[in-house]
């Protein structure tokens, strides 16, 4: 049962991520302008035949569908193709990005769904006390602050008033090279980006978990926990958190499938080299083979973790059967 | 052993938890390890360049960040001082033929590239020939007429033309003509080779290592061909994407130098106040920045040159580098840069603001005002590049009410900017920053010569502009070897070009360079973050 499942799943994931990768290739070459054109407009002037070299070189001057088959056969191959703005394999310019957008986004993740489920519990408890009003305006407030803005305010109130943390970057330049302080120095960069990140999720995971509480509240067998004498404490934490936890799984994975989109906001604000910078100035460069890359990775991660998800809901409550 | 379904969310949590405590470990950690190990602040230069350049050597991409990485490790022929006379560089000697049929260089003795390989007449013949010719996004149009580079020995290199070309002596610094090594480059495809983003040159300053998205770190070349210099140990270029970010690394000291506007206008006059940072716009003559309005000439609105004076009249250029550049810059007078002070003239037609002759052109023209007050309506493509540019286009947009003219604004990204005016002349008007370059003839020639109406080439004749008149003294300025002559024609260029009007010149661009008053020299020679590095020093 469990294996036929998994090979339906893996024969629809390829399916899906051939349609992405050709979705992602025909929207991409909708916008008007090329790499050439962009790196022509930089460099300040140029010439045709110099332009019309640069186009055979990177087989721009092929028809489209000949550039796409060349691109999904790459694909098939697992080769992400060349970066010829960079002048680096695709691939090697993931890697390169990967470790950082990992950590802060895991990071950032873990914060904001510990901090989410305390307080989240927190403000269900005591619906609509002063406690519930604080915490829930908070995260309104959290939610509606534009990451940029929150993330320039704490670079100012540490970086420059207190000058306790680093501004930007994610390690110091010629630091320090032993395994300890690389651990230390790197954590002291990623202190920042992932709180200011992580607010943003936290104000999710908190009114979610508190709405989701406060649902099961209502249910028929907490008012049996009750009747039968267990203490608010008891019945909170032995029937009402676990139960409404689920809708918190979903909303993580959501959200854990886009990690590796990065957030372009944090990273640019904080100068943390991850990928959803670079894939957003790829869009602009018209850098094809490398916005490519990542959002194919990204489809294939988007997949794995919603396979993965799937399976730890039918895990954690066996009412809901895989494959059903 | 049986696990209920309550245990498998605890060990959920538990990792939950784990991975928390691993991120709240992370909070706790703000230390002094991290300050201990803080680089030996006197001998290392922090830099920061805009944006992150995507390749490190000038010879296969000319935008203005490569520009600035590029001439720390490679060389020119030439360097240039404040009045664009030449400086010796590579080479110590030249010779400009009476015929301006020939350029001989002597060249430096003793030099080494960074791996260890001597210097030769060669590697300029090479590099002319075989790179700055063929690969060179502008080179092509540079060195069109360069027929052979002889080298009768290591030291001599002799580059031989087919016509006079007397601007190529303005473009030999490491900023447009770098000279690479030969031996490093030949046999195989030089736009991939592997040392163009990790070059090895003679220049001041090794490559060590880049973190893509992070930083850059070069060392002193201890062979340097000038005894004792570099004073500045390693070289660390930050590549910071935030201009507020930017602006607070600055105040707390994390850097030094950063140039082409590294924090936006509005907030250098708080920059300025403070004590250890300076402002200053030397350093950019080389670029000879403007901003120019065009006209699509193919377009009948624009036919009758009243409709293009009567514009040129309602634009208050002063109000526009007061208010939109924030003084980081001068009203345009013509399409030639102030700084290229060689051959910028003022005595040409102008167009100073006047609303009232702007609309009695209008009148005349045959556009009166129609219901509402509208005249007619055109459509305007401000470039991308900078904030600057789109706050112009607001203007622009207002100023043209003023006068009965409805404005409908194209913002638009780069690619589809250059699409739209240099490939598809679908624009009705349009407006970008643009460099002189240090000689008209490679900078301005390209914005009107007939010749250069190319499709698909930005920053070549997209306004359609033709006239024979123009094509022969742009032509003549091209092979004039007198240059009292050739001066006088580009006169004559400029007073028709503003008589013709298919571009009004808007703003004589400053650039700015923000810098630690730690750092010693930086203004000192022409070309400022586009220069080798050599000279600065830390106090």
């Amino acid at each position: 049962m469990m294996k036929r499942y998994l090979v339906r799943r893996a024969g629809q994931a390829v399916v899906v991520l051939i349609l992405i990768a050709c979705v992602n290739f025909l929207i991409l070459k909708l916008a008007p302008g090329d790499l050439v054109d962009v790196l022509a407009g930089e460099s300040g002037g140029s010439d045709p035949h110099y332009l019309h070299l640069l186009r055979e070189q990177y087989g721009l001057d092929r028809p489209l569908y000949v550039q796409l088959f060349q691109y999904l056969s790459n694909l098939v191959q697992l080769d992400l193709g060349y970066s010829f703005r960079f002048n680096m394999p695709v691939r090697d310019l993931i890697l390169m990005r990967l470790p950082a957008t990992l950590l802060l986004m895991f990071s950032s993740l873990a914060i904001a769904l510990l901090g989410g489920i305390t307080f989240g519990v927190a403000a269900a408890r005591a619906p609509r006390s002063l406690r519930d009003s604080l915490i829930s305006t908070t995260a309104l407030l959290a939610y509606s602050t534009p990451l940029f803005w929150a993330g320039l305010m704490l670079i100012i109130l540490f970086s420059v008033k207190f000058g306790v943390l680093p501004s930007g970057g994610m390690a110091t330049v010629d630091g320090p090279k032993d395994i300890v302080s690389i651990i230390v120095d790197v954590s002291r960069h990623l202190v920042l980006p992932s709180i200011t990140l992580a607010l943003f999720y936290m104000a999710t995971y908190t009114r979610l978990m508190r709405a989701s509480m406060l649902d099961i509240y209502n249910m028929d067998f907490v008012r049996t926990a009750k009747a039968k004498g267990l203490t608010p404490h008891q019945v909170a934490y032995r029937h009402v958190v676990p139960n409404s936890i689920l809708p918190l799984i979903s909303l993580f994975g959501v959200q854990l499938g886009s990690v590796l989109g990065g957030s372009v906001v944090v990273e640019v604000v904080f100068g943390w080299p991850g990928l959803g910078s670079l894939a957003f100035d790829a869009l602009f460069q018209r850098d094809v083979n490398l916005l490519m890359g990542i959002l194919f990775l990204s489809s294939v991660m988007v997949i794995l973790v919603n396979l993965a998800i799937d399976l730890l809901y039918s895990w954690l409550d066996p009412r809901i059967e895989v494959g059903a | 052993m049986r696990i209920s379904c309550r245990d498998r969310l605890k060990l959920l949590g538990g990792v939950g938890v784990l991975a928390g405590l691993q991120a709240s470990g992370v909070l706790s950690s703000i230390d002094v390890i991290g300050k201990a190990f803080a680089e030996d602040a006197k001998k290392t230069l922090r830099v920061t360049i805009v944006p992150e350049p995507p390749i490190l050597n000038a010879a296969f991409n000319t935008a203005i960040m490569v520009q600035q990485i590029s001439t720390k490790m490679l060389d020119g022929l030439l360097a240039y001082d404040k009045n664009f006379e030449p400086l010796p560089a590579l080479a110590t000697e030249w010779k400009v033929a009476g015929d301006g049929l020939s350029i001989q260089f002597k060249l430096r003795p003793n030099v080494k590239w960074h791996d260890g390989s001597p210097f030769t007449s060669a590697d300029v013949k090479y590099s002319i020939e075989e790179i700055l010719k063929k690969h060179h996004p502008r080179g092509r149009a540079t060195f069109a007429n360069v027929s052979t580079v002889e080298t009768p020995d290591p030291l001599t290199a002799i580059i031989k033309f087919s016509k006079p070309s007397p601007y190529v002596m303005a473009a030999l610094s490491a900023s447009e003509s770098p000279i690479l090594p030969k031996h490093l480059y030949e046999g195989n495809d030089p736009p991939a080779n592997k040392f163009n983003n990790a070059p090895i040159g003679t220049g001041p300053y090794k490559f060590v290592e880049w973190q893509r998205g992070s930083y850059i770190t070069l060392a002193r070349n201890p062979d340097y061909w000038v005894k004792g210099k570099p004073a500045v140990e390693s070289l660390i270029v930050r590549f910071i994407p935030d201009a507020g970010a930017r602006a607070v690394a600055f105040e707390t000291g994390e850097l030094d130098v950063g140039g082409t506007d590294p924090i936006n206008l509005a907030d250098l006059e708080r920059i300025k106040t403070l004590p250890n940072l300076a402002v200053t716009t030397e350093g950019y003559a080389m670029c000879g920045a403007m901003y120019y309005f065009e006209f699509n000439m193919r377009d009948p609105q624009f036919k009758d040159v009243r409709v293009r004076q009567a514009i040129a009249h309602a634009i208050n250029r002063d109000f526009v580098a007061k208010n939109v550049w924030f003084g980081y810059g001068s009203a345009a007078t013509g399409p030639i840069s102030q700084k290229l002070a060689k051959f910028y003239t003022a005595d040409v037609p102008k167009y100073p603001y006047d609303k009232k002759k702007a609309e009695a052109l209008l009148d005349a023209a045959g556009y009166p005002r129609k219901a509402g007050g509208v005249r007619f309506k055109i459509t305007h493509d401000p470039s991308t590049y900078s904030e600057q540019y789109r706050r112009f286009a607001e203007y622009f947009k207002q100023a043209m009410r003023m006068i009965g003219i409805e404005v409908d604004l194209q913002n638009s990204d780069a690619a589809t900017f250059q699409r739209r005016i240099w490939t598809e002349n679908v624009y009705q008007t349009a407006s970008y920053g643009i460099f002189n370059m240090p000689d008209p003839t490679i900078g301005v020639q390209r914005m009107y010569w007939s010749k250069n109406i190319r499709k698909g080439v930005p920053y070549s004749n997209g306004s359609g502009y033709s006239s024979p008149e123009m094509d022969a003294l742009l032509e003549a300025g091209q092979n004039e070897i007198d240059v009292a002559k050739r001066r006088e024609i580009f006169n004559k260029m400029q007073v028709l070009a503003m008589t013709d009007l298919s571009i009004i010149p808007i703003i004589n661009v400053d650039y700015t360079t923000v810098y630690n008053k730690r750092v010693k020299g930086l203004t000192e020679d022409l070309e400022g973050v586009f220069g080798t590095f050599a000279n600065i020093a830390l106090a």
